[in-house]
């Protein structure tokens, strides 16, 4: 029964019988936890996992309108782009990372951070300033919601990881630790059987030795011989024994 | 994991064609740090595809990244790159430029949500 799978090498012992039980409940218990943990990640993964898709497409859209406002901007005032490049220096444009715990699980998820700086006011001041400006706010709105798709794709990509993670976990303790520790069990009290019985057979041995020397001393006080102590002179009792015996045996 | 790198993170990083960076720059999202370090790329039919890597292995190393934006023609090019990339930090976004139209299906992010939401 011991040789079936992997066990641990623990000597058979009640005390080592009373820990790996305790052991054993511990990882059902982890089992048990780590797997509402699973079931709530999961839960949560597949909400942000809709979320991403809709937010996908959503963006395609507010980017081509973006897209559409820069042409309007191109229309009316030329090629702005080197001047634009030329003019970054600060990013008045920043994002914020804040925290949300989910079971343990840390998501961070993006804020936009805008400073209302006055960038590029000299852009566009010929003409189409207008359409200038137009195109700052529709980009400005267009960045919001790439950050707000990047918090729910960071919570995705975070969330697949530790959902991974504890996939792992769950299924060792499923498949491994807990047969181990249900091997070792049934091993030691296998062991501790095979003690028992042996125990018991000594035992049964030890009296039946006693009633033999027993009846062997009656017998020899009857003979009016000397009565050896059971426990001394072990040889000269077999001897006794022996030519006590071959009387008996008639069948 | 990242938490603890993730609150000094507050940059948006691009990498796309000369429209899409002036609109965001517009925006103002444009930022040159102390050691004249750009964070966007421009990309145009001369840039060679080694310049595109090296900027992507750039932003996404680069501590103060908390989003790169990447136009998705662009992120077609060194395809295996952004497939590879795994991170949370900084998060990779592929946005549609004005030539090219968005395509769900080839957004690295957007296949591992179809692939999962199939099974």
């Amino acid at each position: 029964m011991s040789t079936t799978g992997n066990r641990e090498n623990v000597f058979a012992t009640r005390m080592a019988l009373t820990n790996t039980k305790l052991r054993l409940k511990g990882a059902q218990t982890g089992h048990s936890l780590l797997a509402k943990k699973r079931d709530a990640l999961t839960t949560r993964f597949r909400a942000i996992l809709k979320k991403v898709d809709e937010a996908k497409r959503k963006m395609g859209r507010v980017m081509q309108l973006a897209s559409f406002s820069m042409a309007e901007v191109t229309y009316t005032t030329g090629d702005i782009s080197y001047l634009v490049q030329e003019q970054a220096k600060q990013a008045s444009f920043k994002v914020k990372t804040k925290q949300e715990n989910v079971s343990g699980v840390v998501l961070p998820t993006f804020e936009v951070d805008r400073v209302p700086g006055s960038d590029f006011n000299l852009t566009g001041l010929g003409r189409g300033g207008q359409q200038v400006l137009k195109a700052k706010e529709v980009y400005a709105k267009a960045i919001e919601t790439l950050v707000e798709l990047a918090s729910l794709q960071t919570a995705f990509t975070i969330l697949d990881e530790v959902i991974r993670a504890t996939n792992r976990r769950v299924n060792a303790i499923e498949h491994i630790v807990i047969p181990r520790l249900e091997n070792t069990i049934k091993y030691i009290l296998s062991e501790l059987d095979e003690m028992d019985r042996e125990e018991f057979f000594r035992l049964k041995k030890v009296q039946g030795k006693k009633k033999r020397d027993a009846a062997i001393r009656t017998e020899g006080e009857t003979d009016a011989a000397s009565s050896p102590k059971p426990d001394s002179g072990e040889a000269e009792h077999t001897a006794n024994l022996l030519s006590s015996k071959d009387e008996d045996v008639i069948f | 994991m990242a938490s603890a790198s993730s609150k000094d993170r507050n940059l948006l990083a691009v990498i796309g064609d000369e429209d899409s960076i002036t609109g965001l720059l517009l925006a103002g999202i444009g930022h040159i740090n102390e050691q004249q370090k750009k964070n966007f790329l421009v990309v145009d039919s001369k840039t060679q595809v080694s310049a595109i890597e090296s900027a992507f292995q750039e932003f996404t190393s680069r501590p103060d990244v908390a989003v790169l934006l990447i136009n998705q023609h662009i992120a077609e090019k060194i395809r295996p790159t952004v497939d590879k990339y795994q991170q949370a930090f900084p998060a990779l976004l592929e946005i549609p430029s004005k030539d090219h139209p968005y395509d769900p299906s080839k957004d690295s992010v957007l296949k591992r949500v179809q692939k999962m939401s199939a099974e």
